[in-house]
């Protein structure tokens, strides 16, 4: 791409952005915040109820004794469970933008057919490729981004609200931060971007193919096309025919059309059988060594086709669908 | 200079109905062209195919592209406001003018700010907090400011009041037309667009059934004021229309001798809205 295309994909993804602000801007922000605002009430609250009761946990240095005494297996397992505090504010995060990015694509072009604008965005110079191409890379790329720098700003403030709690029980506060692995859990997380994007592509694409295609309700069209072919596959025991358990059209087809575009759905559907997970037990799951097997899937790849045709459609649509 | 756009054999099916049928003109540059016909013509279908928003048969060449296969390169020449409604209701005026200031290469920003400080539109102002005649200023400064070679007006003044369908067409002529550019309007407010015209198409059921530029319609149409006793006498010379008006008929001919005509009365030119209404006779019967 020249310039100039470079350019006006840049504008068309603020163009998303502005019009989807509270979507892949304000929901992040307003989960992140009252995630944190539940986790501080709860400890306020753990703290009302153990002072009424007299316990003061750790109050005599005992705790951070606890800690002076542990072996080096023991300080990893501290971390890991600062890293799940951290991961566990993005596990919030990764449902709503799921269901951001899901919602997302089913209006992305049908709405400005439903309100006409379309007729003022067809009369720019911009092809309905790079039309698509933007709703694409918003939902794939421009949403997780947010969520995911959200998250990690989030389980920060997370660590440092769990840090400041300990040390009110005389723990000392950064010798047990410097046990988390903060820049790893970050460096995970974002890592997992590119990964969530092509697994999401079948799902992204057929939404936005509804989006293009349906004259009204793309939602129900969306929802209701593979439930009832699966209904039908399942009645008629069609797989039969590939020597196939219809449960297979269930997890292949309809689970992974509709729900890929929620993040991580590839690391727990994606592997045929078991995959080996390196390194210490814990969160390591999470490493982009092991969460980047799912390369090594068909199914990630052959989705990834799918995916890409089935955009084709939606952009055959978008410069074809005559109905405003 | 070659013309603006060269269609022939257009046509047009919808499910039930022929929206355009065979349909075949030429519009030059620097003209000002008004597509005229009652609901339901086939004017907004004409429009959608050369803005290549349909499909069709036949040929049509609009600037030398194809408006099937070239949309995109067109759309960088040609403008369209379709009605007052299809500004994104989100939008910010802000936000308008960085877009397709952005997007669109033949956009001049300074142009559309000294259009929009003539409003009383302000920069953080969404659409939907607009009126629908601040609407159409905002789309018309946006407009207005691409140096475009075809402007497309689709019923752009619909449902505004007097004041802003006048400034309208009062901005486009003093600030945007020249002899190098070409606009086709469609409109029901015939009367209002009559004197900015320099060319008539008029529409009927998806075939074009006038389409002459406005002195040739002042040199084919007369308008006769006869008495009631000279009445039979005019009728005998096939009218294409007949009303009357304070005991006096008034009678409208296509092509009919003058000097006749000004023996039997009063002659005069007629509007395009009365030649309008006479042409379309019948039309909903």
């Amino acid at each position: 791409m020249n310039t100039t295309a470079w350019k006006t994909m840049y504008w068309l993804v603020k163009r998303e952005f502005w019009e989807h602000r509270g979507g892949f801007f304000w929901a992040p922000i307003v989960t992140g915040g009252v995630f944190l605002l539940l986790n501080i009430m709860g400890i306020i609250t753990a703290e009302v109820v153990g002072a009424r009761h007299g316990i003061n946990f750790g109050a005599s240095g005992g705790l951070q004794r606890v800690i002076a005494d542990m072996d080096a297996g023991d300080l990893s397992k501290v971390g890991f469970a600062l890293d799940v505090a951290m991961y566990s504010a993005m596990g919030l995060l990764i449902v709503v933008l799921g269901f951001v990015v899901f919602f997302y694509c089913l209006g992305a072009l049908y709405d400005d057919r439903r309100d006409r604008s379309i007729l003022f965005w067809k009369s720019l110079p911009i092809s309905d490729a790079s039309t698509v191409l933007s709703k694409v890379v918003s939902a794939t790329v421009l949403a997780p981004i947010v969520a995911v720098f959200t998250g990690i700003v989030v389980g920060m403030l997370q660590l440092l609200i769990l840090a400041v709690t300990l040390s009110f029980h005389g723990v000392n506060v950064w010798q047990l931060l410097l046990l988390a692995h903060p820049f790893r859990v970050m460096f995970n997380l974002v890592g997992y971007i590119p990964l969530y994007l092509l697994w999401a592509l079948p799902s992204v694409g057929w939404l936005l193919l509804c989006s293009a295609w349906a004259r009204n309700k793309p939602f129900l069209w969306a929802v209701a096309l593979p439930v009832a072919t699966g209904l039908l596959v399942s009645w008629f025991g069609i797989m039969g025919l590939f020597d196939l358990p219809t449960i297979w059209f269930w997890k292949n087809i309809v689970q992974r059309g509709l729900f890929s575009v929620f993040p991580g759905t590839g690391s727990v559907f994606g592997h045929q059988g078991d995959f080996a997970v390196s390194g210490t037990p814990g969160m390591d799951f999470m490493d982009l060594g092991n969460t980047y097997q799912l390369l090594a899937s068909p199914n990630l790849w052959i989705g990834a086709v799918i995916g890409l045709g089935l955009l084709a459609g939606a952009v055959w649509f978008r410069r074809w669908r005559d109905d405003s | 200079m070659s013309a603006v756009i060269t269609a022939s054999g257009l046509s047009k099916r919808y499910k039930s109905a022929l929206a355009l049928d065979n349909v075949s003109f030429q519009i030059e540059p620097g003209r000002i062209v008004g597509l005229i016909g009652p609901n339901g013509a086939g004017k907004t279908t004409a429009l959608k195919a050369i803005l290549g928003l349909t499909d069709f048969d036949g040929s049509l060449n609009v600037l030398g592209y194809d408006p099937r296969k070239q949309r995109d390169k067109l759309m960088g020449e040609v403008c369209f406001i379709a009605d007052v409604a299809v500004l994104p209701r989100w939008i910010k005026v802000r936000q308008a003018v960085d877009f397709v200031a952005n997007v669109h290469p033949r956009f001049n920003r300074a142009k559309c700010e000294a259009f929009l400080a003539r409003t009383k539109l302000q920069p953080e102002q969404r659409v939907r907090q607009m009126s629908k005649g601040m609407i159409v200023q905002l789309h018309l400064a946006l407009v207005m400011a691409i140096d475009a070679r075809l402007l497309i007006l689709d019923e752009p003044t619909l449902g505004l009041d007097i004041l802003y369908r006048k400034q309208f067409y009062q901005n486009l002529l003093e600030d945007y037309f020249d002899e190098n550019k070409t606009i086709i309007v469609t409109t029901h407010q015939v009367e209002e667009v009559e004197h900015i015209l320099t060319d008539l198409m008029f529409i009927r059921d998806g075939r074009i059934v006038l389409d002459a530029d406005m002195d040739t319609v002042g040199d084919r149409f007369i308008e006769v004021m006869v008495g009631a006793d000279k009445a039979e006498a005019t009728r005998a010379l096939k009218p294409l229309d007949e009303r009357q008006v304070f005991g006096k008929s008034i009678f409208l001919f296509d092509g009919a001798d003058r000097a006749t005509l000004e023996q039997l009365g009063e002659i005069r030119r007629p509007s395009v809205s009365d030649l309008f209404v006479a042409t379309m006779k019948g039309t909903y019967a």
